[in-house]
């Protein structure tokens, strides 16, 4: 493992579980639910380096998400290992066996990872302000001066000088976006974590989220973005993965994955998304 | 005009339990509220005897009359060796019975803090409890204010049922006049009068703070 390893995620797997209810005669005769189990994560490997900017592709089932929201433990997981700047993410490892660590370590553990959600998810009883104060001031307990120190210029940066004594319901969705983003790099972390920050965003209002991280990921700050916005992800990242059914298909450089992709779900995905011309063999 | 003249000259000698009310009262909300938000977090943890005997309090509470509650803590905990005087008996019996309704709000409401800002909060390094604390309670206060200030209006209200523990509250005070005097129909109509005096003013501010709850979220 070189030094430079951010993020090392070896062999994860996760499975989802649901149970539903069975009809009342057949649980009068037998068991109560039935679990249907879809495996999302089928044994993935990625590691991310210092600075790099990494895109995650593929179309919505494929685990790209899941892997993402794994590597805060957002998800817990079946098997595998996932280091964050070489803490075990989740877990204590004892005889080769996962045990689950205390929440507290987790916590401790996540304030190196910063994640920036679809849904913006600010604290809607909290102005912009607020927002990326509160976690500085709750988790890193810092003095109001000094949160407000690292707030305030982390606010101007995403361009929201003018907009920091708003309450989330008076901005608009790439503002909010630019909030969260804000909270989130306000804590230093080792990684940014994007889940498609955009999807949720009118068209109009995609542009000035997406010039904010192209601004960070300049910066020299490591990132790992999930996207569906293709000619971003070209333009940005220094390496491209392409996800499909639980496992990475193929990976490389922006201009290789674009212009050459080996993998047939990779031509598919690109030529779905008008990026490559359509091919006839794609099944 | 006698009437309305009976009935004003009633109202001095109510008014002295006025006190006695806002004491019954604000005592039970307090009580009403520490022990709902309890209940709702119990109602809510994963630890599964306490999600039992919360879920069990709050349907011997519901399943029994609030009338029958207090006079059980009046007359029935002396029999253990538990004697209460009646207005903390009073305060005790509103309290605890509308802490289980208060924890039905309080459990909503924090239920209806959107899940997103939990696991913001948790990304973001918060534990899962200072994640209760610092992101979804204080919201979730917002929400209840409204709800809160209901049951605190008709808290108001079942006060008048502690007369039957001897708390010299308004109707108990109005049984008193009554005996005294025989004005009924002006002693019991300036007692409902009372009550209204007390109440209406009461919901215009709840209105307020719904409003509010409303437009900040």
């Amino acid at each position: 493992m070189a030094d430079d390893t951010i993020i090392n995620v070896r062999d994860v797997h996760k499975t989802f579980v649901s149970e539903t209810k069975r009809p009342l005669w057949s649980r009068l005769t037998g068991r109560a639910h039935v679990q249907k189990r879809v495996e999302v994560l089928k044994g993935v490997d990625l590691t991310v380096h210092r600075g790099e900017t990494v895109a995650i592709l593929g179309s919505s089932g494929s685990g790209k998400s899941t892997l993402l929201r794994c590597i805060n433990k957002l998800e817990t997981i079946e098997a595998g290992r996932i280091y964050v700047n070489g803490h075990l993410i989740g877990y204590e490892e004892k005889d080769g066996e996962l045990i689950s660590e205390k929440a507290s370590i987790t916590a401790k553990k996540r304030t190196d990872i910063g994640m920036v959600f679809q849904q913006f998810n600010l604290f809607l009883n909290k102005t912009a302000l607020g927002n990326v104060m509160a976690p500085l001031r709750d988790v890193k307990k810092m003095s109001a001066t000094a949160a407000r120190e690292i707030a305030i210029p982390t606010l101007e940066l995403v361009g929201l000088g003018d907009k920091m004594e708003n309450y989330p319901s008076k901005l608009s969705g790439g503002q909010k976006q630019r909030v969260a983003i804000a909270r989130a790099l306000a804590m230093e972390p080792s990684v940014m974590l994007f889940d498609e920050p955009t999807s949720a965003l009118d068209p109009e209002l995609v542009g000035e989220v997406l010039a904010v991280i192209k601004k960070i990921a300049q910066q020299g700050t490591t990132m790992v973005i999930v996207t569906h916005e293709m000619q971003f992800a070209r333009e940005i990242a220094d390496r491209i993965v392409v996800m499909d059914q639980g496992v990475i298909v193929e990976q490389g450089p922006p201009e290789a994955i674009f212009t050459r992709p080996q993998h047939p779900k990779t031509k598919a995905l690109l030529s779905r998304s008008g990026m490559i011309p359509r091919e006839s063999t794609d099944s | 005009m006698d009437f309305i003249n009976n009935t004003l000259a009633v109202f001095p000698a109510l008014l002295v339990a006025v006190p006695v009310v806002v004491q019954l009262a604000l005592g039970a909300m307090v009580l009403a509220l520490v022990l709902g938000l309890l209940i709702a977090l119990a109602r809510i943890s994963s630890i599964k005897i306490l999600r039992g005997i919360a879920t069990f309090y709050l349907e011997v509470i519901r399943g029994t009359p609030l009338l029958v509650q207090l006079v059980y803590i009046f007359f029935v905990l002396p029999s253990i060796g538990v004697e209460i005087e009646p207005v903390p008996a009073g305060i005790l019996g509103l309290g605890l019975n509308y802490a289980a309704y208060l924890s039905e709000v309080f459990r909503s409401a924090i239920l209806s803090v959107e899940h997103g800002q939990t696991e913001a909060a948790l990304s973001l390094g918060y534990t899962p409890t200072k994640t209760l604390w610092k992101v979804v309670i204080p919201q979730s206060f917002v929400v209840s204010m409204g709800p809160i200030g209901n049951y605190f209006i008709a808290m108001i209200k079942d006060t008048a049922l502690t007369s039957v523990i001897a708390v010299t509250e308004i109707l108990k005070t109005a049984n008193i006049l009554n005996s005294q005097t025989f004005q009924t129909t002006a002693i019991y109509t300036a007692a409902a009068i009372l009550y209204l005096i007390i109440s209406l003013p009461l919901s215009r501010v709840v209105v307020v703070l719904e409003r509010k709850a409303r437009s900040s979220g």
